[in-house]
């Protein structure tokens, strides 16, 4: 018999434990599994509806298959530039030079997307970057990539299955689970303790190494393009277990979600529409985004309609169209031309595809946003403009960890995905989700597994078999609280907080009163209670998950507060400028266990100087400060001032 | 109410004593298919086992139905590839050879097999509604195991198409006063010809003969080419089936009609 | 604004119907009136949902009757008078109000031979052609809402053939693998005698709900029976497995199948 143990919990043992069952989570079970690890995988949501499935553009890869001049160093630099040079050096560089190896993967895996003439992988182009790069499938390629990494696990299930006689010998996967708690022994991981929501049953998971693979947080604010699962859970997790968060303050606004009618406000409209020739309208019918170009950036954008339209066709001769430009810009530009009212009837902008190509060719390449806004508005978009505007799409911070190996400053701790933060530094570019699922997906199994396989001893169980039973206790607690605070009502006051004061604006003073109601809705959470049973008991699971909502809110305010500068996706209204010395700084968010968090500064690392001399003197100087600069970099600069 | 450990409580679904909860008017689909397969059955039978007025001498007018003619008591000009030196008794129908193909090809159809089942056999009656049968195999029994033989009664019934585009042909040199002359009956023949061709080359066999068995369509432009133009004509299959069958009766009927005598063609050149 | 009246199916398998007034918004459909029963009545009433767009499938239930996404199903569509009934899915098991337990699906996904290239290639070796894709890219918009499957009587109306019948979405899936240009097993005799593709009549009712618009009867199911009249019916086929040219048919994955008890 076992030791002791919390009524009614369901002890597992596994070498590795992924949480998350996304792009990021599969592709790191199937490379923990790979290495002889036993390996478990768990998911909030059944297996393979995880938010992977929502990423409609593509995933970026330096395949050169569309642009032969296309190579992993062009990639890079259009990451670091997208990312104001805030990114992880050695994150872009890794990224950049493994994506088209994922990609051909995956496509041997099963994955069927779209096809040149040759019969290569296609690919098209996005905002940011400089050749056409994104690997696709129509609009449905995060779709493409779950099912496949999804068929791909069953595959590795059919071969345990005829070896072992068991399918579930060496990878399973847990569906509709979510972990509450990181169970540490010594500073170290020793497991996970989460719960099942279609019993309310408890589970433990001994495991000496946790991946984390548990996506964004874009719950917290209301308009999100973002599913129930973005709650943040990874990133609560990461801290309350004593890994630092780094880059918190970065949160992509998408600039293209639908806004009307107001039961979708916030579904993502991809970027491809975009890319496929579709341009952005006021009010008064001007293609505003070349009032919006901005210093940066001005070499590569197109000046005029003439030159923009030129660009789809024969790209080698014109510049891109400044619809193409890095999101947080396009986002930025959409609002305040929305705040000058020359917004939509509904508080967008209109975005048109429809007098830009045939509608033949609009329901071949955008099939799904045809669907979408067929469905769901009553608007034809091969008839008539799409009404946009931002919504909440991504989190560029995350759990801070090495490049090679996904690992955080925890050991056994891996964290890979939108989880973990410096790959895409202030802003991410589409398309450089998916790549980075599956580059640092991969990774993180690796570093999991070669952790393991270090280990000369497991933590015994009876060192966490108290934290367990405290654990299970205070799940429960909300069930047991009768009258207290409804947990809709308190995540609805939390979503009003991050949108009206830690939203696309920011202003110092809005910032500090945020972290003053996050105060009082954490003081409110202590008193939640969900009335009903275990059984799938949703108001329970959510007044579970608002716990990890607040800490992460008070993360990112409290980053926001600190960095007195704009770039990226941190927009602050009363620190407009972009300075060179802070982009020598990340912000690092830690707790002291507890629910409070404290802010440190970090030195982002150097760009090595041989990935340094991609970019052009002259951009650098943009961006970095008189001291970082090569020697030759300073001539010019001088040059041209003179 | 807490489940024990890690066992999973047996579970059951829901019940409904209702049929359905759907609360559209679902039984308006197979009532229609029933009427439409039953009117052409009875019509199709009565005719089929009449044995007259089939043959309009004048113009060369032949039924469908009784195409090829192949009895002794055939009128002599109609029989296309002779007679039997044998007199078929009553109830035996003159096109011996074709007839029970065609209705083979229709029976294994995909498409009528989803209307008969759907509407006379109530396998569902209609989505969601919870068919009447206590068991159910589908077409995995000997019985059923015809219904995979559709690809040769596809092939029977392409000839048999190419022989009624004869027959529709023919009258065409047949005027009032000999030579070329068009009338109705011959535009009700060309329609009716069109929709068989309709059927039959938009059938699943034939898109599946034609390309779909491929796995490479790349290393097959021509058999792909086949396979699209089969494909476009396929997602209009219900439409040729029901079409075929209503043209068949107008223009058999339309034949009957002047063979026995109660109109005449109406002629718009000789 | 208006009020409606909603019956919801409450509890489990001896659950019951309950009725609730909810105010109903201009654009809102059925999930989002869920949601507001969830927010303001009964916050425990348990509903599987997701992305909120249509493109997860974890919304399914059925809705006056019909298997839907209630993501998807636009309250314009119901008259201002219309009860609206909202029941979990009838096929599969019922967990709580109107969350299914839907094992059998991931159970019949594991048991099809998995994407088998050619041992002699590797990653990067594919040349395909974009109509050589475009068949199996057509099943692979299918976004697992089982839809398809619970409305399929061979298993919504006979539960006893659920161990012999994989359902539309995974004969789909079989055609789906059997159409990859770079596939080499041969799935076809096991798509009859383990996957039940000859239960299949064809009656289309997975076409007519399925979200994405497949036309999985047409472009899956259809095609996969004459290829299994290839294998199975045809005289030549036959023929030749008595001289000795015979398919190497693939073979269903050993243990795959759970005990009928886990």
């Amino acid at each position: 018999m076992a030791p002791p143990r919390a009524p009614g919990v369901t002890r597992h043992t596994y070498d590795v434990v992924v949480i998350g069952a996304g792009g990021a989570g599969l592709r790191a079970a199937i490379a923990a599994r790979e290495q002889g690890m036993r390996t478990a995988v768990i998911s909030k949501s059944l297996f393979g509806k995880a938010h992977t499935v929502m990423a409609e553009g593509g995933a970026a890869a330096a395949l050169g298959n569309a642009n032969p001049a296309d190579e992993w160093r062009v990639h890079f630099r259009d990451t670091i530039r997208g990312g104001k040079f805030l990114n992880d050096p050695r994150m872009a560089e890794l990224h950049a030079r493994e994506a088209p190896d994922r990609i051909l993967e995956l496509e041997y895996w099963g994955a069927l997307f779209d096809r040149t003439p040759d019969g290569r992988i296609s690919q098209r182009n996005f905002g940011g970057h400089e050749y056409p790069r994104l690997a696709h499938v129509g609009d449905r390629t995060g779709l493409e990539m779950i099912r496949t990494l999804q068929q791909r696990i069953v595959a590795l299930q059919q071969a345990d299955a005829a070896e072992l006689g068991d399918p579930d010998a060496m990878l399973r996967v847990f569906p509709e689970t979510a972990v509450t708690e990181l169970l540490l022994h010594d500073g170290a991981i020793a497991g996970a303790f989460g719960y099942r929501r279609e019993d309310g049953g408890f589970v433990v998971f001994e495991a000496p190494a946790v991946v984390l693979a548990t996506g964004g947080i874009g719950k917290m604010f209301r308009t999100t393009s973002n599913s129930w699962e973005y709650t943040g859970d990874g990133h609560a997790l990461a801290l309350r277990a004593g890994a630092s968060l780094i880059n918190m303050e970065f949160v992509q606004f998408h600039p293209t979600g639908m806004v009307w009618p107001p039961s979708v406000r916030g579904i993502l409209v991809t970027e491809s529409v975009r890319g496929d020739g579709g341009v952005l309208r006021n009010s008064e019918g001007r293609r505003f985004m070349f009032d919006y170009v901005p210093d940066v950036f001005r070499a590569q954008y197109a000046e005029t309609e003439q030159e923009a339209d030129g660009w789809y066709d024969d790209p080698a001769n014109h510049r891109r169209p400044p619809e193409l430009l890095p999101r947080d810009e396009v986002a930025r530009a959409i609002n305040s031309e929305v705040k000058a009212g020359r917004g939509s009837p509904h508080g967008g902008v209109f975005l048109d595809v429809s007098t830009r190509l045939p509608a033949e060719e609009i329901r071949r390449r955008l099939p799904s946003m045809h669907h979408q806004f067929k469905e769901l508005a009553d608007v034809d978009i091969t008839a008539e403009p799409m009404e946009v505007g931002p919504t909440c799409h991504y989190v560029m911070g995350g759990v801070r960890v090495a490049a090679e190996t996904a690992a955080s400053d925890v050991p056994g701790l891996f964290a890979a995905g939108e989880v973990a933060g410096g790959m895409h530094g202030s802003n991410r570019l589409g398309g450089n989700s998916l790549s980075d699922l599956l580059v640092f997906g991969r990774r993180a199994g690796l570093g999991a597994a070669g952790y393991v396989a270090g280990l000369a001893e497991r933590a015994p169980y009876d060192r966490v078999a108290d934290r367990v039973s405290a654990a299970a206790e205070h799940a429960l607690a909300f069930l047991k609280q009768g009258t207290g605070e409804n947990p809709y009502t308190l995540h609805s006051d939390l979503q009003d907080t991050m949108n009206d004061l830690v939203g696309i604006i920011r202003r110092g003073p809005e910032l500090a009163q945020a972290l003053e109601r996050l105060d009082g809705l954490l003081e409110r959470s202590a008193g939640l209670s969900a009335p009903g049973d275990r059984v799938y008991n949703p108001g329970w699971h959510l007044a579970m998950s608002l716990p990890n909502m607040l800490v992460v809110s008070r993360a990112i305010a409290a980053a926001a507060l600190e960095r007195e500068e704009s770039r990226g996706g941190h927009t602050r209204d009363d620190f407009p400028e972009m300075s060179a010395q802070w982009r020598r700084i990340n912000l690092e968010v830690r707790t002291d266990g507890g629910d409070l968090v404290t802010v440190g500064h970090r030195p982002v690392p150097d760009i090595p100087g041989e990935l340094l001399s991609v970019f052009d003197p002259d951009e650098l100087a943009k961006y970095l400060t008189k001291e970082e600069l090569p020697e030759a970099a300073d001539d010019v600069d001088e040059e041209e001032r003179a | 109410m807490t489940p024990p450990d890690g066992a999973t409580p047996a579970r059951a679904r829901i019940q409904i004593p209702q049929r359905t909860l759907r609360t559209d008017r679902w039984w308006l689909g197979p009532l229609f298919t029933t009427l439409g397969l039953a009117t052409f059955v009875v019509y199709a039978t009565l005719r089929v086992f009449q044995q007259d007025h089939y043959w309009v001498q004048e113009h060369h007018y032949l039924t469908p139905f009784y195409s090829p003619c192949l009895a002794a008591q055939c009128a002599p000009d109609a029989a296309l590839f002779g007679r039997l030196p044998v007199e078929f008794p009553p109830l035996v129908p003159y096109a011996l050879l074709s007839l029970p193909f065609l209705l083979l090809f229709r029976l294994t159809c995909y498409y009528y097999r989803k209307a008969y089942y759907r509407s006379i056999w109530q396998a569902p009656t209609a989505c969601a509604v919870r068919e009447p049968h206590r068991s159910y195999t589908g077409e995995t029994r000997p019985l059923m195991l015809p219904q995979n033989a559709h690809r040769y009664f596809f092939y029977v019934a392409f000839v048999i198409t190419v022989i009624n585009t004869w027959d529709m042909l023919v009258p065409f040199f047949h005027g009032t006063d000999g030579g070329f002359g068009i009338g109705l009956g011959n535009v009700i023949m060309v329609v009716n010809v069109l929709m068989l061709w309709g059927y039959t080359l938009s059938c699943h066999s034939c898109r599946h003969i034609m390309g779909g068995r491929l796995r490479n369509f790349g290393r097959h432009p021509v058999r792909y080419r086949l396979w699209t133009g089969v494909s476009r004509l396929n997602d209009r299959h219900m439409y040729f089936g029901w079409a075929s069958i209503a043209t068949l009766i107008a223009t058999d009927a339309y034949v009957a009609l002047m063979a026995s005598g109660v109109i005449s063609d109406l002629r718009f050149l000789n | 604004m208006s009020e409606r009246l909603f019956r919801v199916w409450r509890g489990g398998a001896d659950g019951e119907l309950s009725e609730y007034r909810v105010e109903v918004n201009e654009g809102e459909v059925v999930l989002d009136v869920l949601h507001r029963l969830q927010a303001t009545q009964t916050p425990d009433l348990a509903v599987r949902w997701n992305c909120k767009a249509g493109k997860c499938g974890s919304c399914s239930m059925e809705i006056n009757g019909m298997p839907r996404l209630s993501c998807m199903t636009r309250m314009s569509v119901f008259t201002e008078d219309e009860t609206v009934t909202v029941t979990p899915l009838r096929t599969f098991p019922v967990i709580r109000d109107l969350v299914c337990d839907v094992s059998f699906n991931y159970d019949k996904a594991r048991e099809i031979p998995s994407f088998t290239p050619d041992p002699a290639t590797e990653p990067g070796d594919f040349r395909m052609a974009q109509v050589d894709v475009e068949r199996s890219q057509e099943f692979r918009k299918c976004i697992e809402c089982f839809l398809c499957n619970s409305v399929c009587h061979v298993i919504r109306d006979h539960e006893e053939n659920q161990p012999h019948f994989s359902g539309p979405r995974y004969l789909m899936r079989v055609a789906e693998l059997e159409m990859h240009p770079e596939d080499t097993a041969d799935r076809r005799a096991i798509a009859q005698d383990e996957f039940g593709l000859g239960y299949c009549n064809i009656t289309k009712c997975c076409t007519e709900v399925c979200p994405e618009g497949i036309h999985i009867t047409d472009n899956a199911l259809i095609p996969m029976k004459e290829r299994v009249a290839d294998r199975r019916y045809d005289p030549l086929v036959w023929l030749g497995s008595k001289i000795g040219v015979r398919p190497k048919d693939t073979p269903i994955t050993p243990n795959i199948r759970r005990p009928a008890d886990d």
